[in-house]
């Protein structure tokens, strides 16, 4: 039943609630990163590592120390400063001991801090409701809706760099050149992604 | 002379430099709370009581924060006031609070605040800080008046909750709506430069904050393909 709700709540945050196509959050590096598809999966990669790093610190923080002291309106100050304070200390974890991949993924981690996606995670995941229990997702389920939320924002840069591959080569009007095309196919992308509604609900039935 | 500067400071955010369709700064709350014309509105209005009050505060302590810690102290005071901004909406509109959501807290990673932190406020004077948070914090609202209004009208058929049109396009009020009419205002927005002989604004990355660091990189690689 464990692994069942683990792989609903999975899928659901890939599928039905991608962050970017159905939330709008992290538009700015989906439109700005997703040119080139290495560039796409370093950025994709990079974001998903500190949003589960960033929720596996700020769950417990706000469980057990906010929550039980009444202290929750500090929940935004706290968590954009110890998502900061993260990505500095994964930046110079990777400098020292992993140079390899710091080479590919040192250059996103900057840009990362002030990503809307990786704050919205770790407040929206205190905010969910588990559909069985009734109560709010335990550490794991949080722990899995941030690594489902990372390889959601993974699937809709894969794809998208994918779409401006092709955009590249189509003869688009002057005015529409730029911007807004990219934005076009990006509706048409998220339009795609509705398709997925109450799909998840229907492959892994809970009740 | 001091006055017509003063008013230049408050009018260039509206439209010559406004934030959304010009700078294309703060797309996730532009897109994502524009489903109704009164949504657009609050989130307009609570953008710019911060981006205001921390011009005026990052103004004030220019002298005092170090070069080096700057980021992490702008985003401290950012995130003071949108607590704050928080605490008055949940207490006054309720109602708001819910439309708004996460969109809300999530003020405080908005690039149009830091970024008018970093490139202005850090630099000038506090009344002129303060002129220029209130321009951009206009032009931010009435751009997303705009987008409200337009997808209000299409995808339920009224404005501010008045019912004006039989006819309901739900997609418009669904996320692909969304980027297609944002869309759309920027092809209208890049005409307009245009004529006026002003560059086209072609990439997001020219008013990102972290532009100077990924500028070798991704960045350049965006800007430098679209044309």
């Amino acid at each position: 039943m464990l692994i069942k709700t683990l792989v609903s709540v999975f899928l659901a945050a890939i599928l039905t609630e991608n962050y970017v196509l159905a939330k709008f959050l992290g538009i700015c590096p989906f439109l700005g990163v997703s040119k080139k598809l290495d560039s796409a999966v370093g950025m994709s990669v990079a974001v998903t590592v500190v949003m589960v790093l960033a929720t596996a610190v700020t769950y417990p923080i706000y469980m057990y120390l906010l929550v039980p002291y009444g202290m929750d309106y500090l929940q935004t100050i706290l968590f954009i400063l110890v998502i900061a304070g993260l990505v500095q200390l994964v930046e110079i974890v990777l400098r020292k001991y992993i140079p390899s991949l710091y080479r590919s993924l040192g250059i996103y981690l900057p840009l990362i801090t002030t990503n809307c996606a990786v704050l919205g995670v770790t407040m929206l995941v205190l905010q969910k409701v588990d559909s069985t229990t009734l109560y709010h997702y335990t550490y794991l389920h949080a722990l899995v809706n941030a690594f489902g939320a990372g390889i959601g924002f993974l699937v809709a840069m894969v794809m998208f760099a994918g779409v401006r591959g092709r955009l590249e080569k189509a003869d688009v009007p002057a005015s529409l050149k730029g911007l807004p095309i990219t934005l076009v196919a990006a509706s048409l992308v998220s339009l795609s992604f509705l398709g997925f509604a109450g799909l998840v609900d229907h492959l892994i039935p809970l009740s | 002379m001091e006055k017509k500067s003063y008013l230049h400071e408050f009018s260039k955010g509206i439209v010559k430099e406004n934030p959304v369709l010009c700078l294309i700064l703060g797309t996730c709350p532009t897109l994502a709370v524009t489903t109704s014309a009164v949504n657009a509105i609050g989130m307009g209005i609570a953008a710019t009581a911060v981006l205001v009050c921390s011009n005026a505060v990052i103004s004030a302590l220019r002298r005092f924060i170090p070069d080096k810690v700057r980021i992490p102290a702008f985003i401290t005071i950012i995130a003071g006031f949108v607590t704050v901004v928080q605490m008055v909406v949940r207490a006054f509109s309720p109602a708001l609070n819910d439309a708004l959501g996460i969109y809300l807290p999530l003020i405080v990673v908005n690039c149009i605040i830091l970024g008018r932190a970093e490139m202005y406020a850090s630099k000038h004077p506090v009344l002129p800080s303060i002129l220029d948070g209130l321009g951009m914090g206009v032009g931010f609202t009435a751009a997303l008046l705009l987008m409200g209004i337009i997808r209000e009208l299409l995808g339920s058929g009224s404005v501010f909750g008045i019912e004006l049109l039989p006819v309901k396009i739900l997609i418009f009020i669904l996320p692909p709506g969304g980027f297609f009419v944002f869309g759309m205002l920027i092809l209208i927005a890049n005409r307009l430069n245009a004529r006026a002989g002003k560059r086209v604004k072609s990439s997001p990355c020219d008013g990102c904050l972290m532009s100077e660091k990924c500028s070798q990189r991704s960045c350049e690689e965006v800007s430098g393909n679209v044309d």
